[in-house]
């Protein structure tokens, strides 16, 4: 391995034990390093935001045919109202873009929002249950129209019910303790598929010690 | 010893059983085999039976962090893309996915050499804003994606020569670990045009997006986490780097149970301890 | 001036998105597609925004000599670092203002950029994320205790999922008769996700839509303004 390389690879099992050693106790190497992360992503993000961005979907356009795409000096203009945001004085200019943005956004959250999460989840549910290959799924469909309801029924009625009324809302209860321990589950998964990674890269690409 | 020694020795144990659980494994492999489930097979299907030769959008909405998760994901369906003539095109709603793309486009070609940049597959780059890039993608491509990264003009190149908006597109394959990511996709993608979604996630954040696997067919089976990456690699017959991790994710699954046992073994214990008192 | 003016903006742009979606044709189509063009490029500066927040947060600590300050010291030069070599020579398939960077790319063996990239960001954001295997096994041990019935409801879902989600799972009732294929662990774990996880997700859901349509209909209209700030 060329000297560049082998400086990476130390560098990265650098960085690794010093968060790593987190574990032990909070220390001058995790605290570097965690500044040295923070660091590195803003920059990151702002490298490729300028290539991707705002070189060919802004300054490319405007140098190869200015006259073309005046229109695009509306938006340029807008973000440089926006840094305003950085001098306390000219503050009240950033609210320009950022109406724009937060209506734009809003507007689009509210149709988006009302379609995928709102009705189709609500036809999703509207099913023959007993349209099922098996008495498992004809069971699961009907867990899966009682829970649905029941969970509505839980975040919408919060006030306290007692007798009859109460009942919907302990089934949603239920049915949510599922899907959390169900979460968890999966939480575990991810959680322990991250470490394997990490501990991959010491074994394999570090020490050599797997293939 | 103080309460909180003991309690912080305990705590270091637990970290150095778990290190060793998932360590040993990975060094002395034991090969359990992998059963496929339904929701990964569904997304296999989409991709199975979508006709050769269409454009498809490959989605990397993930960064380092979860690339163990999603990578083997990324890679083990380029591969099946690359494999039906798919043409791949790239791109990323978190800015280090474009970095991604082109480490699972590195690893796919090693299998397909003959794939061509611009012909067979491209890589556009990240995109910032996420669903509002994706509605805009819905009006026109060219205005979203000006030039790929190396700087070719969207009209040049030829494997998007008939694509015009995400209508064209045969379906997308969003890999997301977060927002915006498969969310963004089923909204803007699926639900506003009509372009089939399929997907893979972290584990973590799979049991959220369950119900778009639905009558409705929001999203086309789901992959959730490191397991069904391996299932994905069974059903292209490769033992990839899912594969390989899934002994070690096993055992220290398994682990994970004793503590939960033996911390409620404890806990009654003490309870008794109190009670008795 | 100061507030009506951004709330008028506010309320073109949402409204103009919400008729396009009913009227799908010109006018309204083409001015929403404008105005989503002209979002990324808002949003590109939004970002840069916040990068010069950081970095003005981080070199405030540094000049106050606060508790640490040559930690932040650390993440400045390396932010500086980054950016600096990102702008001159690009990444991977970006060319940076001053070319490929061949000479420094034949040293290296990638672009100084891809180099740190590989060798610095990314152990450094994946081990960042792998101590959260620590702290919930840690969890799993200390605090996932059976009080009541729907701890208990909790636990027992986790402990099949976390089976079934595992090639070990799979052995542990593959000698199941095919008549009682359901209580396979795996199908067991699948069925649970598949039923009363995606019923509850679903719930939660449906109310989180409700809720995010009311409050995007606030700000449309005006009622909520929290995101213009105060007046001084």
């Amino acid at each position: 391995m060329s000297f560049a390389g082998t400086f990476g690879l130390w560098m990265a099992v650098f960085f690794t034990f010093s968060i790593f050693s987190f574990l032990y106790k909070d220390n001058p190497f995790y605290k570097f390093a965690e500044q040295v992360f923070v660091g590195l992503s803003a920059a990151y993000w702002l490298v490729y935001l300028y290539y991707s961005i705002m070189l060919p979907n802004l300054f490319s356009k405007l140098i190869s045919d200015f006259k073309g795409n005046l229109i695009l000096l509306i938006p340029a203009a807008l973000g440089i109202m926006m840094l305003m945001r950085i001098i306390p004085k000219t503050q009240w200019i950033s609210r320009f873009p950022i109406a724009i943005m937060i209506g734009t956004s809003a507007g689009i959250s509210m149709v988006r929002y009302a379609k995928s999460d709102l009705l189709s989840q609500i036809s999703a549910t509207m099913i023959n249950p007993f349209a099922a290959v098996s008495v498992s799924a004809v069971i699961g469909n009907f867990l899966l129209i009682i829970g649905t309801i029941c969970g509505v029924y839980f975040f919408y009625f919060s006030k306290k019910q007692e007798g009859l009324s109460a009942v919907p809302s302990k089934l949603g209860i239920w049915f949510l303790m599922i899907s959390f321990g169900a979460s968890f589950g999966y939480t575990v998964m991810a959680r322990i598929s991250l470490l394997i990674g990490r501990l991959e890269f010491i074994l394999k690409d570090w020490l050599h010690i797997i293939k | 010893m103080s309460v909180n020694a003991n309690s912080q020795t305990e705590r270091r144990i637990v970290f150095l059983v778990l290190l060793l659980a998932v360590a040993l494994p990975l060094i002395f492999p034991i090969g359990w085999k992998t059963e496929v489930s339904g929701y990964t097979k569904m997304a296999w299907n989409l991709i199975e039976s979508t006709p050769d030769s269409v454009v498809v959008i490959f989605s990397f909405d993930y960064d380092p962090s979860t690339m163990t998760e999603l990578q083997p994901m990324a890679e083990a369906m380029l591969e099946h893309a690359f494999s039906r003539n798919h043409k791949v095109l790239a791109m990323a709603l978190w800015p280090q996915g474009a970095q991604m793309a082109e480490q699972a486009f590195a690893e796919a070609k090693k299998a397909y050499p003959d794939k061509a940049y611009g012909v067979d597959y491209i890589n556009m780059g990240y995109k910032v804003a996420g669903i509002v890039a994706i509605q805009a993608m819905g009006r026109s491509m060219a205005e979203v994606f000006p030039t790929d990264q190396r700087g070719i003009k969207y009209q040049e190149i030829p494997m998007l020569k008939n694509i015009r908006t995400l209508k064209d597109i045969a379906y997308i394959n969003s890999l997301s670990s977060g927002t915006p990511g498969i969310k963004e996709w089923v909204m803007a993608g699926r639900d506003a045009y009509g372009t089939p979604v399929t997907g893979g996630t972290t584990a973590v954040s799979a049991p959220g997006f369950f119900p778009y696997v639905n009558s409705q067919k929001q999203l086309h089976g789901m992959l959730g986490g490191l397991k069904a990456a391996s299932e994905y690699e069974v059903l292209i017959g490769k033992i990839g780097s899912a594969t390989t991790k899934m002994d070690a994710q096993s055992i220290a699954h398994l682990l994970i149970l004793i503590f939960i046992a033996v911390g409620n073994v404890k806990a009654f214990r003490a309870r008794r301890r109190r009670d008795a008192i | 001036m100061k507030r009506n003016l951004p709330l008028i903006f506010a309320f073109i742009s949402g409204i103009l998105v919400v008729i396009s979606e009913f009227i799908p044709h010109r006018p309204f189509s083409q001015m929403v597609s404008t105005l989503q063009d002209w979002f990324m490029i808002i949003a590109g500066f939004a970002i840069i925004l916040g990068q010069i927040s950081l970095f003005q947060a981080n070199l405030a600590k540094i000049k106050e000599k606060k508790s640490g300050w040559y930690f932040y010291l650390a993440g400045l030069l390396s932010f500086m670092l980054m950016l600096v070599i990102g702008l001159l020579w690009g990444t991977q398939e970006y060319r940076g203002l001053i070319g490929h960077g061949e000479a420094i790319q034949g040293w290296l063996g990638s672009k100084p950029f891809d180099y740190m990239f590989d060798n610095a960001y990314m152990p450094l954001s994946a081990t960042m994320f792998s101590l959260l295997a620590f702290f919930i096994a840690s969890a799993a041990y200390r605090a996932f205790i059976i009080r009541s019935f729907e701890s208990n409801l909790l636990m027992i879902t986790a402990v099949i999922v976390i089976l079934g989600r595992t090639s070990f799972g799979g052995m542990l009732t593959a000698w199941l008769p095919e008549s009682f294929k359901f209580w396979h662990l795996p199908n067991l774990s699948d069925f649970i996700m598949e039923y009363p996880n995606s019923a509850a997700q679903r719930a939660i859901m449906i109310s989180a839509a409700l809720g995010i349509i009311g409050s995007s209909l606030r700000i449309i209209l005006g009622i909520e303004r929290s995101y213009l700030g105060s007046d001084k």
